[in-house]
């Protein structure tokens, strides 16, 4: 018997974009990255297709990290927002979006942050949303401070949201990061830096949005997100045997 | 004309992924009754054989008459089976994932698509659990045969009493297939 089948296949992005999972400068690759090299593997049925996660998984408050406990959180408001979308421009609708990130003083509500920093009794960091029909998504939350790590002599983190966003496909999944504009700590960071090239570098940094601040309560940014795009349909020839 | 644009890059999920990502029943692809689950069990463990804490494995998978709930699959979309499973590991590096065994999807053996995220992981590893039920079917897997003859073995799970084994090597002796996708 034969298949014949109609795919879509998504498109490799170039050299430079992603980092390499062997990054000296950030030590924790050293024994986590793997030595072989990586087995190319053509996009199936498997890999075009992926978890379409929509409303089941949300809280009606999910999105407003500043109002999941008793009290406000300590710290500047800010709004976060951008569009979700593939690498020809579509936005990618009803998709979920999470994000996780460090309280103001630059602490995560995790055990194993012992950085005496202090912890928010009413901030958890956690969020969760779905784009609109436009591949919209927003998120009121508070500015995340910067922390120290144990890197390199005097690391420091830059001020950062961590981003987890799924797509259509199993080849879009993406987990990245979200940073701050001129933050002054770029230059020693090495996950920022794992970036090889500087245009996909600056894709991870927000812009400063006057236009959505909003009047004596929030700063807001914005922050587009882009998976990659789709090719031309292929035909996949495939024999069974 | 479509646009073209530039992806935006990948970065490490970091130590703190566990406030953020799992799910209560992220674990759990199908239902608490369904007899005909599996689990499937393993360990994340890095370059000086030391056990991953901070790793999530996530899960892609078609149900078992090897369909897909998405638009994309070209037979038609068969809605019902979640196919997704996301699971924090513990200190010990373990993580359980309860599911069912995928059908064959045309031309292709039984599998199940697997990313795992980690500290020190500045992008996702890809890799792919096959089952050794199906040894007759992986002679002929385009994937399998893809990759060379002496690390195969790192992709079949080992039966165990209520599933299978499948544990993940980053580095190192017997490290795991990963695949570029």
């Amino acid at each position: 018997m034969s298949e014949r089948m109609t795919l879509p296949a998504y498109r490799r992005d170039p050299e430079g974009t992603h980092p390499p999972l062997d990054s000296p400068a950030y030590r924790s690759t050293v024994l986590r990255h793997p030595k072989q090299p990586l087995v190319l593997l053509p996009q199936r049925l498997t890999e075009v297709t992926g978890p379409l996660l929509g409303p089941g998984r949300i809280g009606p408050q999910d999105n407003d990290l500043t109002r999941q406990r008793e009290g406000e959180p300590v710290g500047q408001r800010i709004l976060v927002h951008g569009r979700l979308l593939d690498g020809d421009g579509s936005p990618v609708r009803n998709s979920l979006v999470e994000i996780w990130q460090a309280n103001a003083a630059g602490r995560y509500r995790h055990t194993g942050d012992r950085w005496p920093a202090p912890l928010d009794p009413n901030f958890d960091g956690v969020g969760r949303t779905l784009t609109d029909e436009d591949g919209r998504y927003e998120f009121l939350t508070v500015k995340p401070g910067a922390y120290p790590w144990a890197n390199h002599d005097n690391a420091w983190r830059p001020a950062h949201i961590h981003f987890s966003v799924f797509g259509s496909a199993f080849t879009q999944r993406l987990v990245t990061q979200m940073y701050f504009p001129d933050d002054p700590l770029f230059d020693q960071d090495p996950i920022f830096n794992s970036v090889p090239d500087p245009k996909a570098r600056e894709r991870m940094i927000s812009r400063f949005d006057l236009s959505r601040t909003v009047e004596s309560w929030a700063l807001a940014f914005e922050f587009d997100i882009v998976l990659r795009g789709r090719e031309a349909s292929v035909f996949e020839d495939e024999e069974e045997t | 004309m479509t646009a073209n644009l530039g992806s935006t890059p990948s970065q490490t999920v970091g130590p703190f992924l566990s406030i953020g990502l799992p799910w209560t029943d992220g674990p759990a692809v199908t239902a608490d009754e369904d007899t005909d689950a599996v689990w499937i069990r393993g360990v994340v463990s890095d370059g000086a054989g030391e056990p991953v804490p901070d790793a999530l494995v996530e899960t892609w998978q078609a149900d078992q008459d090897g369909r897909f709930d998405h638009p994309d699959d070209p037979r038609g979309a068969v809605p019902g089976f979640r196919g997704f499973g996301r699971c924090p590991t513990e200190p010990d590096g373990s993580y359980a994932i309860r599911t069912v065994l995928p059908g064959a999807v045309p031309g292709q053996a039984p599998h199940i698509d697997v990313s795992v995220f980690a500290r020190g992981l500045l992008n996702r590893v890809v890799t792919r659990i096959y089952f050794p039920e199906h040894a007759d079917q992986h002679r002929t897997d385009p994937v399998l045969l893809g990759v060379p003859a002496q690390r195969r073995h790192t992709l079949i799970a080992v039966p165990t009493g209520d599933g299978y084994r499948f544990d993940v090597r980053l580095q190192g002796e017997d490290e795991t297939v990963f695949f570029d996708v």
